[in-house]
């Protein structure tokens, strides 16, 4: 009579990467419905795209590496890697921007380190960071709000956008983004940094019809969903508190700091928390566990140079949003950052007491 | 150190790191009384229940031993007694698998109860103060007790210790789910527990008293609290629930908020730690005289009808323990020993229960997954989330320890602190990847104590050779040293006028020439013996090149020729008999080593294979008979002794093999006739030739002397009659060989010149040789028959 015979701990507390995967999938849902009320279905359908192409790649190189399919195309990692990529992608982009970007975020970025655990960068912001270099006219046609657009746009017109470039009436991509006064329409805030250049104030960039009443007409909803979705998580204890809340303090403080020294260059600390992907970064990209820091002091040290990063570059670089750069420049440092913030064990390095 | 009183009056404790709570399931047992305990039919019990060596063993088998009675004396300080459980006789004392996750083997006592459960006299002492403390440790040592909360530590080892201790902390936390164990002894014999608390306060006289309790024992609490009530320097501590606030180190961190450094104890802060059941034991050694041969043991998991505490004796299966909770365990369903956090599984219900085991899991499928089951989750890659750190009551980084671990990177591992691992399984417990972190730190351990041993092994190794390097440098340094100083020495003598200097000197010089006519001498003896030496390498040769079947033959009639024709030489005789016999004893050795051969060969192959050099050989020694048989027919033809003739041959061919039996008791001559005419005309012209050799060499009686020596020697390795009759030109040849040298000038040239001709002759003698035995081995398959 022999019993099998198993290492202690014997229980588990049964939580799996897969669900933590499926509960961070579920938590976007009010974000990206936001996004489909404010911006129609472009984003649903880049999502739709993006998630089969990444289980094609997954499952293609998976199957080259000779690895145990099922358990590991399942185990949703993929899935959030393009529903991320699919939610930051220009509503309108052609169909190829979200499949090439998918298959490089999978086969390249994960896959190539060694797959899930392994990759040293945060994959959807790197495929994104990909695109926005590679094809920086399809990258940055944003479409503008729905209530702004001189014409409907139905699920078919985004469609014949998304697949063909012109909708069955034949208009273009930049024929949609053009406001009813005849200028493009861009986002909040490459409406403001444009504005900036132009020589006018942030209080005189405010009275653009993109932004609204508030921070941006949609932007702030979107990001109020991803805000939603991350209190969510973070109640459920998916992510860890100290990276989002490190970030979103840092970038507070930052543009707090340069709205008190400028306040005519400089845009309010709350436009900076809602306008952008500030809230989809601050919980669901920059929480990313594999590329980030895995301690507490490592990730406040993680979201806080993230937060720095996004607003320096905001402010002073070349593109109008920052949350990807910011992130890949973080996931680089990560390491130093583990490095230099390891806890200390119990037991040593007491200092005497009393 | 006021403010911590203050601080656990306030009813407010420190926080150790991490943590986790773990569904408790203490439901199960805790409310149910403890079952008393049942004497099974075999008690096994492990010499060696703690940590440190196990005492020597003070019975044998087939004693009979009465309850309670000492199994084992120990002699050291970290080596604690065991003792008889209950009275019976001890059937075996052998190897068998004692409680260990490694599923070892260690030397057990196999007692078989009688039933009557008899105790030893016993010498109950109500009021421990009017013992001595040096007494009251004594008792505790011989008692056996070891700390019964999982670590098995000596207590006599804590309870003796000579540092001021400010706190003595009780350990009742229990913080591993299902356990109850100590919960149930606690609502049962509070007052028993406080006794022994009250003895280690006597031996120790701490400052405080803490117990430390989770707030989910409420029963436990109360009863606690009911019997400390009066003693005012006993703190009852209810802790938060949270696992593992149980563990020593962090136990104290919640209690006093300090930390105890690594590597060393807790005694170093002025702290002691008592679990509740070893209060237990050591109030029942001191007051009733009783040793450690039962403790209360949790059975619970919802594969058990009845889960509850029992009493256990020391040596109780674990089957046994299950049974009486109602569990037959059809299905080989695994055991876990300890809780499900830190205990280990066991590989069969046989492993008795020892002085740590606390608690028996039976837990059912949806308690804890059998690994083999399709639910059971699987391990998969780490996605650095950092759970197992935030959890990890040492504040270890678990993921890091994770990949260094599988990296087998040693120093990496010391530099992450991996020894300050407790092995809670907190990290585990929580990885959402499912990975056995502490498996992993647990076989990184182990390669690192075994790399260490190996590392000390190698610097023993290293000092010794560097020891055995210097001392060979320094005796050749002192030799050379001595050498140097007696040569000077001697100088010094010689150089001196003195006679005695003068005398060695002279002696000096005798012994230059004493070593002068020695070389001499020798160089002129190595000329005489250049030439034995020749004429053994030839002999050699002509045996190796030539294959010839005679070679020792030719040898022998080589020596016996020159012996005739040094025949007026005396001198040249006495060589001629010297090499004789050197010859002689040669052909004996070889034959010697050939005749073991031999025996293995079988007779047929005898024809078949001539190349094989055993046949060869074989040959050889029938040539060697051959020639003797020769010699003899010369001799006897000088002689006129035919007698001895017919003699030699009947012992030649009785040693004949079966297949040539035919030749039995058949004379030389009529064999030969038998089997083959050519053979008899052979035979009557070496007949005719050794006659003329013989008108030759009259007068040479010495050296056929010789060869009778040769030949006797020879005579039992005589082989095939039948074959040897092939050699008989080969003889001829040679005689002639020999004749032809004969008229040649200088005796003392002789037998060089006779050497290299022979090498040519008999060679080609021994190709003759060679065709005739094989048709003399055919035909004398026929002969049976024709006989």
């Amino acid at each position: 009579m022999a019993f099998w015979i198993a290492s202690s701990p014997h229980n588990h507390q049964k939580n799996e990467t897969s669900s933590l995967m499926r509960l961070v999938v579920y938590a976007t849902i009010p974000g990206i419905f936001a996004q489909w009320y404010f911006f129609g279905w472009g984003n649903l359908i880049h999502i739709s795209l993006a998630v089969a192409a990444a289980i094609i790649a997954e499952f293609t190189v998976l199957a080259l590496r000779n690895k145990k399919i099922t358990p590991q195309l399942f185990d949703g990692s993929a899935i959030l890697t393009a529903v991320l990529l699919g939610i930051s992608l220009p509503a309108l982009a052609p169909w190829w921007i979200s499949v090439i970007g998918s298959l490089f975020a999978i086969a390249l970025v994960k896959q190539l380190y060694g797959g899930l655990g392994h990759n040293p960068f945060n994959p959807a912001m790197a495929a994104y960071v990909m695109l926005l270099i590679s094809f920086p006219l399809q990258m940055t046609q944003w479409q503008p709000p729905l209530s702004l657009l001189a014409m409907d746009i139905q699920l078919s017109d985004t469609l014949a956008v998304i697949f063909s470039g012109y909708t069955p009436q034949g208009y273009s991509v930049e024929q949609i983004r053009t406001h009813i006064d005849g200028f493009t329409m861009a986002t909040p805030l490459d409406t403001v940094k444009t504005n900036m250049t132009l020589g006018l104030t942030v209080v005189e960039s405010m009275q653009a019809p993109t932004i609204g009443k508030h921070f941006g007409v949609g932007w702030e909803w979107i990001n109020a969903g991803f805000l939603l979705g991350g209190l969510f998580l973070l109640g459920k204890e998916a992510i860890p508190w100290s990276t989002p809340v490190s970030f979103l303090l840092s970038l507070f403080i930052c543009s707090f700091i340069a709205f008190m020294i400028s306040p005519d260059s400089n845009a309010s600390t709350m436009f900076h928390w809602f306008t952008g992907a500030t809230m989809l970064g601050a919980f669901f990209i920059i929480t990313d566990p594999v590329s980030g820091a895995t301690s507490v002091k490592g990730r406040l040290v993680f979201g806080a140079l993230a937060g720095l990063l996004v607003f320096l570059i905001r402010k002073f670089g070349g593109y109008p949003d920052a949350v990807a750069f910011a992130v890949l420049l973080c996931n680089m440092a990560a390491p130093l950052i583990d490095q230099y913030t390891r806890p200390r064990t119990y037991g040593h390095d007491l200092e005497v007491k009393k | 150190m006021e403010s911590v009183i203050e601080r656990i009056e306030r009813g407010s404790f420190w926080q150790f790191h991490g943590g986790i709570h773990p569904p408790e399931q203490k439901f199960l047992t805790c409310t149910k009384p403890i079952a008393s305990a049942q004497i099974p039919e075999q008690l096994i019990i492990p010499i060696r229940q703690h940590i440190g060596q196990a005492g020597n063993l003070v019975v044998k088998v087939g004693d009979k031993v009465l309850k309670g009675q000492i199994l084992s004396a120990c002699d050291s300080p970290m080596s604690v007694p065991i003792h008889a459980p209950t009275s019976g006789t001890i059937t075996a004392i052998q190897s068998m698998a004692i409680p260990h996750p490694s599923g070892l083997s260690e030397a057990c006592i196999i007692l078989t109860p009688d039933g009557e459960d008899t105790w030893k006299q016993r010498h109950i002492c109500p009021d421990f103060h009017l013992l001595s403390k040096i007494q009251i440790i004594e008792k505790i040592a011989n008692a056996g007790i070891s700390g019964m909360g999982g670590a098995g530590f000596p207590t006599q080892v804590k309870v003796s210790t000579l540092a001021k201790i400010d706190y003595l902390i009780i350990n009742a936390a229990e913080c591993e789910p299902y356990i109850t164990a100590d919960d149930l002894l606690l609502q049962e014999h509070s007052p028993t527990i406080l006794d022994g608390i009250k003895i280690i306060d006597h031996l120790l006289s701490p400052k405080n008293i803490l117990i430390g309790i989770e707030e989910n024992k409420t029963e436990a609490t109360d009863a606690l609290k009911k019997a400390t009530a009066d003693i005012d320097h006993i703190k009852i501590c209810v802790i938060p629930t949270k696992y593992p606030s149980g563990g020593e180190k962090q136990l104290i961190k919640i209690l006093t908020g300090q930390e105890v450094p690594s590597g060393v104890l807790p005694s170093s802060l002025g702290m002691v730690m008592q679990n509740v059941a070893t209060c237990f034991a050591i109030a029942d050694a001191v007051i009733n005289d009783t040793p450690l041969i039962k403790r209360v043991v949790t059975i619970s998991g919802q594969a058990l009808e009845k889960p509850q505490n029992v009493w256990a004796l020391i040596g109780t299966p674990v089957g046994f323990l299950t049974r009486q909770c109602g569990y037959n365990n059809s299905k080989n369903r695994h055991l876990i020993m300890g809780g499900p956090m830190m205990g280990f599984s066991l590989p069969h219900d046989q492993i008795p229960v020892i002085k740590t085991t606390n608690c028996i899991l039976a837990p059912s499928e949806i308690e804890i997954a059998s690994p083999f089951s399709s639910t059971s989750s699987k391990e998969v890659e780490c996605i650095r989330c950092g759970q197992c750190a935030d959890v990890c009551p040492a504040q270890l980084l678990p993921q890091e320890l994770q990949w260094s671990a599988k990296a087998k990177d040693q120093a990496q591992l010391a530099k992450l602190n991996l020894f300050d691992c407790i092995e809670c399984g907190a990290c585990a417990y929580v990885c959402p990847s499912q990975i056995p972190l502490v498996h992993y730190y647990r076989v990184a351990k182990a390669e690192i104590r075994q790399q260490k041993l190996l590392d000390i092994k190698a610097e023993k190794a290293k000092v010794r050779f560097e020891a055995r390097k210097q001392r060979l440098e320094r005796e050749k340094v002192a030799r050379a040293e001595k050498h140097k100083k007696a040569a000077e020495a001697r100088k010094a003598r010689m150089n001196t006028d003195t006679s005695a200097a003068k005398s060695e000197k002279s002696a000096v010089a005798d012994a230059l020439a004493r070593v002068k006519a020695k070389k001499a001498q020798a160089s002129i003896k190595q000329n005489t013996a250049e030439n034995d030496s020749e004429d053994a390498t030839t002999t050699t040769t002509t045996t190796s090149a030539a294959e010839s079947s005679n070679t020792s033959t030719v040898d022998i009639t080589v020596e016996s020729v020159a012996a005739v024709d040094d025949g007026k030489s005396q001198v040249a005789n006495a060589i001629a008999r010297a090499k004789a016999k050197k010859l002689a004893q040669k052909n004996q050795a070889q034959i010697d080593s050939l005749d073991t051969l031999q025996n293995n060969e079988s007779p047929s192959s005898l024809t078949s294979s001539q190349a094989a050099p055993v046949v060869i050989d074989r040959k050889a020694k029938v040539a060697v008979a051959v020639a003797k048989a020769k010699e003899k027919k010369r001799q006897a033809s000088a002689a006129n002794s035919p007698s001895s003739q017919v003699d030699i041959i009947d012992t030649a061919t009785k040693a004949l093999k079966p297949n040539a039996v035919n030749l039995d008791s058949v004379s030389d001559d009529k064999a030969t006739q038998a089997i083959d005419k050519k053979a008899k005309v052979a035979a009557a012209m070496v007949k005719a030739k050794a006659q003329a050799k013989m008108k030759a060499s009259l007068g040479t009686e010495t050296s056929f002397n010789n060869l009778e020596k040769s030949t006797t020697n020879l005579e039992s390795n005589i082989d095939l009659g039948a074959t040897s009759e092939c050699d008989v030109p080969a003889q001829v040849k040679n005689v002639e060989a020999a004749k032809t040298k004969k008229t040649q000038g200088e005796p003392q040239t002789v037998s060089n010149i006779d050497t290299k001709n022979l090498d040519r002759k008999t060679k080609i003698a021994a190709a003759i040789a060679k065709a005739k035995a094989k048709k003399l081995a055919a035909s004398s398959d026929k002969s049976p028959t024709s006989e």
